[in-house]
């Protein structure tokens, strides 16, 4: 039995039965790891943590490569980071290591999380485990490959604009982008910080429930995060959709979709429907300026947010060979030219550029009056909808360096990921089907702020009917 | 050509809270470089800011001291721009809803009352401090201020003298210290001031040109950056050119001014709301317990002080010009105790005191009791002034009851007129020409005798009852 191939669940029901050990299991993913690595690139790099005496959970999980682990490495797969070690856990590392969780190591992303594919990491391209040749997605592509391909039971990923669900779709996994303010951003390398929320990549619903109740909950040092109570997620899975209202968004059903993609959500409406479940056609007038005012929102606060990489207190200092400039220019110039790749250049370039003095009220004071049309058109769907049901990405995994070239047709693939961020709102990722090739189809379901459990249970019905979980990546 | 001065002040302020703004590292200086910092004040990635409560109680404080109107909304911004002793690469600030608005501080300046008036104050995080080490020739960088709470008071140009800039400080300082809400020693950089100067043809309306003075140490080196800048000024438009909008650095040592770099002027903040905040609502049950709350204010004190004791408004601001000392003169008015001679005694040789051993009241250990049971011995002729002088010196150091100064030192006076007939006899033997002097009518020689005779009893006598006895024996040989 490969241990490395089954679900967290699996796994702790051999440990409780006495079948398997913690450690077995860990060097069965190990093992995996030194295995498919090679091919895959999801670990930068892996570690043994010292074992927490708490053992209630101990599932080897891999952990996106922008949140804090005490003591180790922690670079968001960029050349600035070169190797800063954090002095301190995120909270939500805090709550893994308290459930006795086995940290494998930093999973590989976008640099920064700019990106969907992974390919703008510094750390090399990450591989698709169901198709070499293609990208895992991004901007958590080695959270979700990894999770694909064995490497790790589960994982942690972020989510500014779709980095855990687009990858997840991807990669045939379930994503989860949490209510913003349900999990702790204390910890997580903030990219655009209002849109910005940790969540898992699993291999089904049941765990990922499992792993959103580890590391939900309040946390007094990120003022975002909300002070609610936390279910046990895992405990409300089997929640019958008779009567549910779902709406289906005229506006995500448009040119572009790959015909693949939108047969299988298609037929997943209909699952739906004779389920039981009621099937609304709404609509949400605003998504079409939904990327635009992400780029806006999310790229300014990435400006801000990366300023403090100068090469001042840690990370990459370049000085030049011949002083160009006076005092301290030369250093922040050579640093920052040399410790970011192109795509972060252009963020922050972006970024600046909006809040810029005569830009500001054109740019980023219009993108903040659109992003609230936006969220206002969610409010007024969930007032006669439970769950909104679209395609997560309108493709499947694409060829690597297919769209590296064309930054523009790579944003347009967080199309329908964007919303929930600028919205706040949660929203799942879910296997749906396969195309001709084989490739995976997601499928997104969004619902209303603090839904989780909701969108928890219809995922898991509509997994457990349909099975599309359980078809594995060959590597 | 006759010119106005108009001049406005950014003052910046240091509070004291026990934390730091965003964090919990102690809010404290003179530490060991970088011991007092945490990821969150360190900028560290993935670190972030938690606003201190107390923060923003001492920012509605000082706005509701200064007569503003505070903003219900709780909002802060991020201000972008490089420099080494940011770790962030931005400082956490408050752009369009400063905490507090629309204010204004009353002045005595030239002798009269005047409202200055304060545009804003904003909360915001302090930066930390580069240091030269000339043995590597590199500069550290210190993040123990990293966070430091600050509020940036900004006036309205409505001084008109560099004095009145003066008054303003002199006065905006004593109101803060009112409110126990930071230091404002400016040595230490608690309390920073810039100060925006033009000038213009005295009658106009339109503001002139105004430069930006930085780098003053001292109030009276705010007074003298800006005497100096409006002479230029004032010469510069005689000449017939026009003033150049620019930052200043005052350098005290040489009475001057130098440009800043017009570069380091240049500056596009590229402000945004903090998304690490979540802006709230204030309810004004909240805004007006914190008013409650308030100390009674300088102006308002030295109001009440001339009016409830009688005393002069030059004394009463010399008093209330230290809040402490002004606490002790009240307790010490609740005594039985002559308020005019308590008064004098701390203005006079008690202020001598604190000067001589450059502290404030607390610094002694004197208590009202005992200063006015010194005085009440002065009034009662147990000692003469000369005499309770020496006790105050020892009773403020030592703490000492002064009735029992008095016994040990045995300077009460002596009243035995047999010792005081025997001093009197001596010195008139020995001076026989003095005494001469007096029976041919100079009178005021007979100080000289006194001042003779109470050497010989060591200062323990009367004088105006050695002068009578003087008097008398000469009239009587």
């Amino acid at each position: 039995m490969d241990l490395f191939a089954l679900t967290a669940h699996e796994i702790l029901e051999l440990l409780a039965n006495g079948k398997v050990l913690p450690d077995e299991v860990e060097t069965s993913v190990r093992g995996r790891i030194n295995a498919v690595n090679p091919r895959t690139n999801a670990f930068i790099r892996t570690y043994q943590e010292n074992k927490t005496p708490a053992n209630a959970m101990p599932i080897p999980i891999g952990i996106k490569d922008n949140i804090c682990v005490k003591g180790r490495p922690v670079t968001c797969a960029s050349a600035i980071l070169k190797d800063f070690c954090p002095p301190y856990d995120a909270a939500v590392i805090e709550k893994i290591k308290a459930s006795g969780g086995v940290i494998l190591g930093s999973l590989n992303m976008d640099e920064f999380a700019f990106g969907s594919s992974t390919e703008s990491s510094s750390k090399g391209i990450v591989h698709n485990p169901w198709d070499l040749e293609r990208v895992p997605g991004g901007s958590s592509g080695g959270s979700a490959a990894a999770v694909a391909a064995g490497e790790a039971i589960w994982a942690l990923g972020s989510d500014t604009g779709g980095s855990i669900r687009q990858p997840a779709s991807f990669c045939g996994v379930v994503g989860l982008k949490p209510t913003y303010g349900r999990v702790s951003r204390y910890g997580l390398v903030a990219f655009g910080s209002s849109l910005d929320q940790i969540g898992p990549i699993t291999r089904d619903v049941t765990d990922c429930a499992r792993l959103l109740s580890i590391i939900s909950g309040f946390d007094r040092r990120d003022s975002t995060s909300v002070d609610l109570p936390v279910p046990d997620y895992a405990l409300g899975l089997r929640r019958d959709v008779r009567g549910l209202r779902i709406g289906i968004p005229k506006e995500y059903f448009i040119g572009g979709i790959e015909p693949a993609v939108e047969k299988a959500v298609r037929a997943a409406v209909e699952f739906f429907r004779k389920e039981g479940a009621v099937i609304k056609d709404i609509s949400l007038p605003h998504t079409e300026y939904a990327v635009a005012t992400y780029y806006i929102v999310a790229t300014a606060e990435a400006s801000s947010n990366l300023a403090r990489f100068d090469g001042v207190e840690y990370g990459l200092r370049v000085l030049p060979d011949k002083p160009r400039k006076t005092g301290i220019v030369d250093m922040y110039e050579e640093t920052r030219a040399r410790g970011f790749g192109d795509e972060a250049k252009r963020r922050i370039m972006l970024g600046t550029y909006v809040l810029s003095a005569g830009y500001y009220d054109a740019y980023y004071l219009r993108a903040l009056k659109a992003r609230t049309l936006i969220k206002n058109d969610l409010d007024k769907a969930f007032t006669d909808c439970d769950i909104i049901l679209s395609p997560t990405a309108p493709t499947t995994a694409f060829k690597i360096g297919e769209k590296t070239s064309d930054p523009l047709s790579m944003y347009l693939s967080d199309i329908f990921t964007i919303p929930a961020n600028l919205a706040g709102i949660p929203a799942i990722s879910l296997p749906c089907g396969f195309d001709a090739g084989g490739l995976p189809i997601g499928m997104q379901l969004m619902g209303a702020p603090f839904a989780e459990e909701k969108l928890l249970s219809t995922a898991y019905a509509y997994e457990q009917a349909n099975g599309w979980h359980s078809r594995k990546a060959q590597l | 050509m006759d010119f106005e001065t108009v001049i406005g002040l950014e003052v910046h302020l240091q509070l004291n809270t026990a934390t730091k703004i965003f964090c919990g590292c102690r809010n404290d200086f003179g530490l060991e470089a970088n011991t007092c910092v945490c990821p969150v004040c360190l900028g560290l990635p993935g670190s972030l800011p938690v606003l201190n409560r107390q923060v923003l109680f001492s920012g509605m404080k000082v706005g509701l001291a200064l007569n503003c109107a505070i903003n219900t909304f709780v909002k802060f911004d991020r201000k972008n721009y490089y420099y080494p002793d940011l770790p962030k690469g931005y400082q956490i600030s408050q752009f369009d809803f400063p905490i507090a608005k629309n204010g204004f501080l009353p002045v005595i300046t030239g002798g009269q009352e005047r409202r200055i008036g304060i545009t804003r104050a904003h909360l915001e995080e302090d930066a930390g401090k580069l240091i030269h080490d000339d043995r590597t020739n590199a500069t550290l960088v210190d993040y123990n201020r990293t966070g430091t709470p600050l509020v940036e008071i900004v006036s309205e140009p409505d001084m008109r003298s560099a004095q009145e800039a003066y008054d303003y400080l002199t006065a905006l300082k004593l109101t803060l210290q009112y409110l126990n809400v930071s230091d404002c020693d400016m040595e230490k950089g608690s309390l920073r001031c810039d100060a925006n100067v033009s000038i213009r043809p005295r009658g106009e309306s339109k503001l002139g040109t105004k430069t930006e003075l930085k780098n003053m140490n001292s109030f009276s080196a705010i007074r003298r950056a800006i005497d100096h800048e409006v002479a230029s000024q004032a010469r510069t438009i005689l000449s017939g050119k026009p003033v150049v909008q620019q930052t200043l650095l005052w350098n005290e040592e040489k009475g001057m001014t130098i440009p800043m770099r017009s570069k380091e002027q240049a500056h596009d903040y590229r402000y945004f709301p903090e998304p690490d905040l979540v802006p709230f609502t204030l309810t004004e049950e909240q805004i007006d317990a914190v008013r409650r709350a308030l100390p009674e204010l300088p102006y308002a004190r030295l109001r009440r002080l001339i009016g409830q004791y009688g005393i002069s408004e030059y004394d009463g601001t010399i008093l209330v010009g230290d809040k402490l000392a002004a606490d002790f003169f009240e307790t010490a008015a609740a005594m039985k105790v002559d308020i005019k001679k308590l008064c004098n005694w701390m203005n006079g040789p008690l202020m001598k005191e604190l000067n001589d051993r450059r502290c404030r009241i607390p610094g002694l250990k004197l208590t009202p009791q005992d200063l006015v049971a010194l005085i009440n011995r002065v009034e009662d002729g147990t000692i003469s002034n000369l005499a309770a002088k020496d006790v105050l010196s020892d009773i403020v150091e030592t703490g000492k009851d002064p009735n029992i100064v008095i016994r040990e030192k045995g300077l009460a006076q002596v009243s035995d007129d047999a010792q005081l007939e025997t001093i009197v006899d001596e010195v008139i033997r020995e001076n026989p020409q003095v005494v001469e002097q007096i029976r041919s009518g100079k009178a005021s020689a007979a100080g000289f005798l006194v001042g003779l005779a109470m050497k010989k009893m060591h200062g323990k006598a009367n004088p105006k009852i050695l002068n009578t006895a003087i008097q008398r024996r000469i009239a009587n040989v």
